[in-house]
């Protein structure tokens, strides 16, 4: 299952819930302001490093560049343009978005 | 699409409505309830997960007279009618919000998140609210 | 494959529309097909053909209805999402007693019923909201 968190881990527990519902093998994909949520040093980064033995966490470079966080994508997260995110829904046979 | 049309095609799929969000501070919950009305004319197997602040939609006692804004939780009751039993509410969520199954309005299964993850894993079609 | 997107925001306030809009291009690059665009909550205000953003900002409304043009796409807009916001085709504003519409071209105007089929009929439903 393909999971897509739009909003930041500061202000919304979105990328809390997913990951505690995402089972393991599924993956995450942060868009939007979700992408902050990939970001080294941050106060989530163990949570998300803890969370990549489980899932396989992307990051969508539109977002990521528009918001000058590309130079600080934690290691082990992959950086996918919109083909890629249109990959991933292909790859997986559901998704889910946590609005 | 009528009925006759579907059963022609045979198309069951698992739906799986998913609600986080309050109601009232926001239209989601009402109109989230709206795509759930309609979906049980299409005969598909649809079931709605309440977590985060989606619990607080089944909350008893909800009266909105002083706010002007229709009480719409008397239709969580009414789902039934339209053969729609599946209610999910995900345990973790509705204990940190200090509520338990006496304060919701509805029979609901309550499951863990485990569960809530099986369950959301097997569907064809997630739509969020 | 058959993809459906549902958008659940209007343009400005949230990206919803934008991420749509560059994931159902970047599917059609792809030779997807796009069986439905589908706009429901306040998404419904990407229908209106009233927008005027400024010279040097995107224009929401205009792209959705350039895309669906070029590609043929199927832009359906809640009709009680719609209703209560005011976004109104000439029919809905005549049978309303309006005295004006708004919808912008290569919108239509239908019920909810083609959010689930979009789900029964897709491959996927992926949906862009706040």
């Amino acid at each position: 299952m393909l999971h897509i968190v739009n909003k930041s881990p500061f202000e919304r527990n979105s990328l809390e819930s997913c990951l505690r519902l995402a089972k393991q093998g599924s993956a995450v994909l942060l868009i939007e302001d979700g992408v902050y949520g990939a970001a080294q040093g941050s106060s989530v980064e163990a949570k998300v490093q803890g969370a990549m033995a489980n899932v396989k966490v992307y990051a969508l470079d539109a977002d990521l560049q528009a918001r000058g966080m590309a130079n600080k994508v934690l290691d082990g997260v992959t950086v996918v343009d919109y083909g890629g995110f249109v990959d991933l829904v292909a790859e997986h046979s559901n998704l889910q978005s946590w609005l | 699409m009528s009925d006759e049309m579907m059963e022609e095609d045979g198309v069951i799929k698992k739906f799986m409505f998913v609600n986080r969000k309050a109601p009232y501070g926001t239209i989601y919950a009402l109109e989230g309830l709206e795509v759930v009305l309609i979906s049980a004319a299409f005969e598909q197997d649809v079931s709605l997960a309440f977590v985060d602040d989606g619990v607080f939609e089944l909350k008893k006692g909800q009266d909105t007279k002083a706010l002007g804004q229709k009480n719409f939780s008397p239709t969580y009751r009414a789902l039934e009618g339209y053969d729609i039993e599946k209610l999910y509410v995900e345990r973790e969520s509705m204990e940190a919000r200090g509520l338990s199954e006496e304060d919701l309005l509805v029979d609901v299964q309550v499951v863990s998140a485990a569960e809530m993850a099986d369950l959301m894993a097997e569907q064809d079609v997630v739509i969020s609210f | 494959m058959k993809i459906g997107v549902l958008v659940s925001e209007g343009p400005y306030t949230h990206q919803a529309s934008d991420t749509a809009y560059n994931f159902v291009k970047a599917a059609l690059d792809k030779g997807h097909e796009i069986f439905r665009v589908f706009f429901y909550h306040d998404g419904v205000n990407n229908a209106t053909r009233l927008t005027e953003p400024p010279r040097d900002d995107r224009n929401i409304v205009n792209r959705w209805s350039e895309l669906a043009k070029e590609h043929k796409l199927d832009l359906v807009v809640c009709i009680a999402a719609a209703q209560r916001r005011g976004i109104m085709d000439e029919n809905e504003a005549k049978r309303q007693g309006k005295d004006a519409h708004n919808i912008a071209e290569g919108f239509r105007i239908s019920g909810l019923g083609q959010l689930v089929e979009a789900g029964i009929q897709c491959d996927r439903l992926v949906t862009f909201g706040d």
